[in-house]
């Protein structure tokens, strides 16, 4: 069972595909593939280390693949940390409160039957095995800008150049950087794209029109420069509202849809976060709207609201958000309705919504057309992808 | 998006707001430099070339190579400051700052006041500071506590690339006259720094670490430590929260005291001398209006009351170190201990 359910846990090399890094993929291979390591995971580019903040589970428990198994936080994110693989967690190698290096073995998990001896080796040849990525030194992909349809579009590109691709569309206020724990678990056998939409991230400031048909524009460009003729769009919030245009306006251009708690499903929104957001300009005083993203507000780090500020400082990005929040809300209300165009979707369509959503109502994944299949996800706000992205990733996986 | 240095991220807060804004000019000593030397017009741009590349774009009405006398250039720049310019003006080293203080003091810092609100004084002073370059004590001193005593200054210091890009183009475009610390041992420091403008707004402090136990407020180069010595003591279990206060003034006051109320325990670390500097300041502060979270008696890591030493090993031991903040820090803490153990 454990070696159908065995995914890659050294995630710090997932930019190259051929070089596994696995340790239980050494040459006494029967074994060894009964025994698992869980690694510190790398959660974004920039994350070197991380601390293992809490132990969810006791030495001797089974676990399944996807359980929350720990509380990790880095500098960026703090977030629950869920399992790789399935087994029974024969060994804690690292303590609670440690910090230590990406890719650094966390714990074991083994079969029952697996000998106490044959963990004890494990852990002494991954042990002397492992060899930390150097600080700063293979940082793997980083964003650039790019010419599409006229505009400076910010992007990311991880994977390998064939295979479908995948184009990932943040929401509103947001940029390339959300997608931070999807990217890279979805890029080993496909090109992955995630882009800042013009007005945000280190996209050109200025837009035309802030509608969701005025950004998929931007984002058809985009597709049209890099030679994409379909791709599996993943859009979250506005962005998702973007995506379920294209597949209604170019249905050619899209092979599936994962909409992740989409606008444009049900008449309201959360106003005030829209209206906080723009106008909060000091940290203490944009958090509070920012953890309403999420279930869990711990998850919310000084370095993610200064990322959210850095990005709102730029000359022309506040300009930009008021004209995006101006072109499709109005107060509590969204402006922009796609719930009576859905069913005349062709391409698959998920809808990921989490249950605590305060911007979003979850109720708006309610009575959608038969295309449209629906995943509510408990335990978590809006950011859904970020706060259970192995769900999310494993839905946009299988899609 | 792209990695600069501290060097960069200042050249390219003045190019971007001189491409903005011709009201803007540059001014000082050597600022385009090479008088005998090749390339006349852009020979050093500066001794540490921080200016180096503006005068061939921005020719000589905007980029002007000075005098060497502080006394007038400055207050030329502070008269320019009166008519509508946007003048930056550098004075090389903050050491030289008593050749022109009168100017900076008596002048540049009262005209809004003395004028009723009718004048404003849009004028940028840059000027280098700090320890670690083997300069000796004329060259090397962090004068910025004497700057956030007078009001009608607003004083910078900028702790990396990304601050330092961000918080000229806000002393540019302030309509009061800003002194902006550069510490000379930070240029070739490198970091993402957005390619577009941006401004960070003054007096508003950046939280760079966030933890339970210990606040650590640091200014200028000194926040670099003490998130190292954060960073150090959380692989110990130790968790610091570190404040930036990126302007002594005006000064945060806000989010130095939330955090020590969340943590009840104070350090601030300053390379300045310690008498009247920010770091008595601060614990003033938090022993005025938070002295019943605090859990500790407060620690100061500053620089001795003494000039900075031009002998490289006690110059070395002169500037306050990440040890020195860790050692610190323990030492707030064992005080719980030592209650305990009484």
């Amino acid at each position: 069972m454990t070696v159908e359910s065995r995914r890659p846990t050294r995630i710090p090399n997932w930019w190259e595909p051929e070089d596994d890094g696995d340790k239980a993929s050494s040459p006494e291979e029967n074994h060894m593939a009964e025994i698992q390591p869980i690694t510190m995971p790398k959660w974004g580019l920039a994350m070197e280390e991380g601390m293992l903040a809490r132990w969810a589970v006791d030495i001797g428990t089974p676990i399944e693949l996807g359980q929350e198994i720990m509380d990790i936080e880095t500098s960026k994110i703090a977030n629950v940390f869920e399992s790789p693989v399935t087994g029974v967690l024969r060994r804690r190698v690292v303590a609670d409160g440690d910090t230590v290096p990406v890719g650094a073995l966390l714990g074991v998990v083994a079969a029952p039957e697996v000998s106490e001896e044959a963990v004890d080796d494990f852990v002494r040849t991954f042990l002397e095995g492992f060899v930390p990525e150097e600080a700063g030194a293979a940082s793997g992909p980083s964003a650039e800008t790019v010419e599409a349809g006229g505009r400076r579009i910010r992007r990311l590109k991880a994977g390998p150049d064939t295979g479908k691709p995948i184009v990932f569309i943040h929401g509103f206020g947001a940029d390339l950087s959300t997608w931070m724990l999807n990217q890279a678990a979805l890029a080993e056998d496909r090109p992955v794209h995630a882009i800042d939409l013009p007005g945000h991230g280190g996209s050109e400031k200025a837009l035309d029109d802030g509608s969701p048909a005025g950004l998929a524009t931007a984002v058809i460009d985009y597709m049209d420069a890099e030679g994409i003729e379909s791709a599996h769009l993943v859009g979250h919030s506005l962005g998702a509202a973007i995506a379920a245009t294209i597949a209604l306006d170019a249905p050619s251009r899209v092979d599936g849809l994962t909409l992740v708690a989409p606008a444009g499903f049900g008449p309201e929104i959360a106003g005030d976060f829209i209206a906080g957001f723009i106008a909060e300009s000091r940290a203490r005083k944009l958090r509070p709207w920012l953890e309403m993203l999420v279930a869990d507000p711990q998850m919310v780090t000084a370095e993610m609201v200064e990322d959210v500020l850095k990005f709102k400082r730029l000359d022309g990005a506040l300009a930009a958000l008021q004209a995006v929040a101006a072109a499709n809300f109005d107060g509590d209300a969204q402006r922009h309705s796609l719930r009576d165009r859905l069913a005349d979707i062709a391409a698959p369509v998920h809808v990921v919504w989490g249950a605590e959503d305060r911007i979003l109502s979850v109720a708006h994944a309610e009575g959608l057309p038969a295309n449209v299949t629906v995943t509510v996800i408990p335990g978590a706000g809006h950011i859904v992808h970020m706060e259970k992205a192995a769900d999310v990733n494993a839905l946009i996986a299988g899609a | 998006m792209s990695k600069k240095s501290y060097r960069q991220a200042i050249n390219e807060a003045m190019r971007q707001e001189m491409e903005r804004d011709e009201r803007v000019i540059l001014m000082g000593e050597d600022v385009a430099g090479g008088t005998g030397a090749a390339g006349d017009q852009d020979a050093w741009g500066g001794p540490m070339g921080v200016t180096k590349g503006l005068r061939p774009q921005f020719g000589p009405d905007r980029v002007l190579d000075t005098h060497l006398a502080e006394i007038s250039f400055v207050g030329a720049a502070a008269g320019a400051a009166l008519t509508g310019l946007r003048p930056i003006v550098e004075l090389m080293f903050v050491d030289f700052m008593g050749v022109c203080f009168d100017q900076i003091l008596n002048q540049t810092a009262k005209f809004r006041y003395m004028f009723g609100g009718k004048a404003v004084t849009p004028l940028t002073i840059r000027t280098m500071y700090g320890a670690g370059f083997r300069a000796a004590s004329q060259h090397s001193q962090c004068l910025y506590p004497v700057f956030t005593h007078i009001p009608g200054l607003k004083v910078v210091l900028p702790s990396n690339a990304y601050e330092a890009k961000g918080l000229l183009i806000q002393a540019i475009r302030d309509d009061d006259p800003v002194v902006f610390f550069e510490h000379k041992a930070m240029y070739d420091d490198e970091m993402e720094v957005p390619d577009e403008p941006y401004a960070i707004p003054f007096g508003e402090a950046n939280v760079t670490r966030e933890g339970d136990d210990v606040t650590i407020v640091a200014f200028g180069r000194m926040v670099n430590f003490a998130n190292e010595a954060a960073d150090n003591l959380a692989r110990r279990g130790i968790s610091c929260t570190v404040v930036d206060p990126r302007t002594t003034s005006p000064l945060d006051t806000e989010t130095i005291l939330e955090t020590v109320a969340e943590t009840g325990r104070l350090v601030v670390v300053d390379e300045a001398h310690p008498r009247c500097g920010m770091a008595g300041d601060i614990a003033g502060l938090v022993a005025e209006h938070a002295f019943d979270s605090l859990k500790a008696p407060i620690k100061l890591v500053t620089a001795p009351h003494a000039p900075v030493p031009f002998s490289p090993a006690l110059e070395d031991i002169y500037i306050p170190g990440v040890d020195k903040i860790e050692a610190a820090v323990a030492a707030v803490l064992d005080h719980d201990r030592k209650v305990a153990a009484e």
